[in-house]
């Protein structure tokens, strides 16, 4: 559906060039919801705009549906944007127009006949959940509702992928999980392919299939949520899954643990979640256990627990606990300290 | 109070009248001058729509050299174009070209920065959506910017109006002529303050209209 082939992109400011991506290449199948996550700067937000060519790659190929828009001419190009729906961090809405006209518009410039204009404004307002609120000006409307309203513009174009420039980084919680529940349901009920890109590893644990992790301008991990998930390799996509505020464990608090035994993090998926391993390594092995930290995350098609604990013994039987859990599909990580 | 208006009332209301042609054509004229104008230097500047140096540099030049000179200059030294273009240089019809080689640059001016003032991601927004430039120029950016320009528009009306009581020095009349005719050189300064009241209410209310229309184009 969309390919980004060796995708690489500088930037020229006076003497000074950045590179904001390098050779960048990932395939996004028809009907999935992908997501690239990075911190800012990692340049996944040029890489974003490189799929529509709001930003020119400097060089490679950017296939929709196996035509490259890198070689179309202005008009073609017009044309294959069309099938592109994109939303923004500010939502980008007209100020001067009420919600009704915002989605109404862009069909009248792209000559959509009069009678459909209006099925399609109804339609998609009601698909947002915000038919009541028609003839309000953005305004007036909460950042949320604000969201809603960009995406009933871009359905309303009833495009065949949506791509999602930080859509839900300017929302609170809450607002947030509304846009992702809403997104999952344009994916679902309408098959629209989405393509999105993020900084909160909560988006991508909610809604998406597959996952990207960008770093200074490379794409340097790719797969299924699950899998970076539970078995993150590089140090860039460990900082953003350890990165959960009850996995930092305080230096001065590590070193006193590290004297007396080892600390360890255990991940585990779905069901094996609920079982009681500590009680059963304590029982059949010589060692004390003790939690620091855990939690369990609902992921798109699973669950997956995450404990940091410190385990307290001889290095004999420490060790035959640990592998005693590696057993049972938990994967063991020491914590460096 | 009637005796007075006996007296310069009709004088009065034809310089008011003059004011306002004065006013209102070159303003039309220069309207349909500075809004495209304005939008081409918003489109061809860096990183415009339709970038082009060499387009933007001698109209930037040229502007600023116009609005750089003083309207009462510029009265005397259109003489020999205004003759060519109006056919005469005296009357109504004799300061209407310079009134618009004045207000037009200015107007320009004052389109560009209502325009560069709209939200850049809107105008992405409706570029993702394979809308033509042409129909974001319009539908989105000025349409976006209204409010602004209404105010710049303001702005440009009062000033016009201030340049007209100038083009009495070529005889078109209007009540800034009235007022330095009668009120100054013919010791008269009855006439000047009213004349003046007569200005000051006129451009309050050109503000205030001006005001209120921008208010209701905005939304936000």
């Amino acid at each position: 559906m969309i390919e980004l082939k060796n995708v690489t992109k500088t930037f020229t400011t006076g003497k000074k060039t950045v590179e904001a991506l390098k050779d960048v290449s990932l395939k996004i199948k028809k009907g999935e919801i992908y997501g690239v996550i990075g911190f800012s700067g990692a340049g996944k937000s040029t890489l974003i705009r490189c799929t529509n060519l709001l930003e020119r790659p400097t060089e490679g190929e950017v296939l929709i549906n196996g035509v490259d828009l890198t070689k179309l001419k202005k008009g073609q190009l017009r044309k294959e944007r069309n099938k592109i729906g994109m939303i923004f961090q500010h939502f980008n809405l007209l100020t001067t127009a009420t919600v009704y006209e915002n989605v109404a518009r862009p069909l009248k410039l792209s000559n959509v006949p009069k009678h459909e204009i209006n099925e399609r404004v109804k339609k998609y307002l009601k698909i947002v959940g915000l038919e009541e609120k028609q003839n309000v000006y953005p305004a007036q409307l909460s950042g949320g509702q604000k969201q809603r309203v960009a995406i009933a513009r871009a359905l309303a174009q009833e495009p065949e992928v949506l791509l999602s420039d930080e859509a839900t980084s300017a929302l609170d919680p809450n607002t947030t999980s509304s846009i992702l529940e809403l997104l999952l349901r344009v994916n679902k009920e309408l098959g629209i392919t989405i393509f999105l890109i993020t900084h909160e590893l909560d988006v991508i644990q909610r809604i998406c299939d597959r996952v990207g992790v960008m770093h200074q301008g490379e794409l340097v991990e790719e797969g299924s949520v699950i899998d970076v998930f539970t078995k993150p390799q590089h140090p860039q996509t460990r900082d953003f899954v350890f990165d959960d505020a009850n996995f930092k464990v305080p230096d001065s608090v590590k070193k006193g643990l590290s004297a007396t035994g080892r600390i360890i993090s255990l991940t585990f998926i779905g069901s094996s979640s609920s079982e009681p391993f500590l009680a059963a390594i304590t029982k059949k092995y010589e060692v004390v256990p003790s939690i620091l930290a855990g939690g369990i995350d609902q992921l798109k098609t699973n669950s997956v627990g995450k404990l940091l604990i410190h385990l307290q013994g001889e290095t004999a039987e420490v060790e035959k606990a640990i592998s005693y859990l590696e057993e049972r599909q938990i994967t063991v990580e020491e914590v460096a300290s | 109070m009637a005796e007075f208006w006996t007296e310069w009332g009709a004088d009065i209301t034809q310089a008011l009248w003059e004011t306002i042609l004065m006013t209102a054509i070159p303003l039309a004229i220069s309207i349909v001058i500075g809004l495209p104008l304005g939008i081409l230097l918003v489109m061809t500047r860096k990183g415009g729509q339709a970038e082009n140096r060499v387009f933007y540099s001698i109209a930037n030049a040229i502007i600023n050299v116009i609005r750089s000179i003083p309207f009462i200059i510029l009265l005397f030294l259109l003489i020999p174009v205004t003759r060519i273009v109006a056919g005469t240089t005296i009357g109504v019809e004799g300061v209407i070209l310079p009134l618009v080689v004045y207000t037009a640059p200015y107007i320009a001016r004052l389109m560009e920065s209502a325009l560069l003032e709209v939200n850049k991601g809107v105008i992405e927004a409706y570029e993702s959506m394979g809308i033509p430039t042409m129909k974001i120029i319009w539908s989105v950016i000025v349409r976006e910017a209204r409010s602004t320009i209404i105010l710049g528009l303001t702005i440009a009306t009062i000033g016009l109006i201030g340049a007209t009581a100038m083009a009495g020095l070529v005889g078109a009349g209007g009540l800034g002529d009235l007022a330095y005719q009668y009120g100054h050189l013919r010791f008269e300064p009855v006439v000047m303050y009213v004349v003046i009241i007569v200005l000051i209410v006129l451009v309050q209310v050109m503000q205030t209209l001006g005001n209120i229309w921008a208010r209701n184009l905005r939304k936000d």
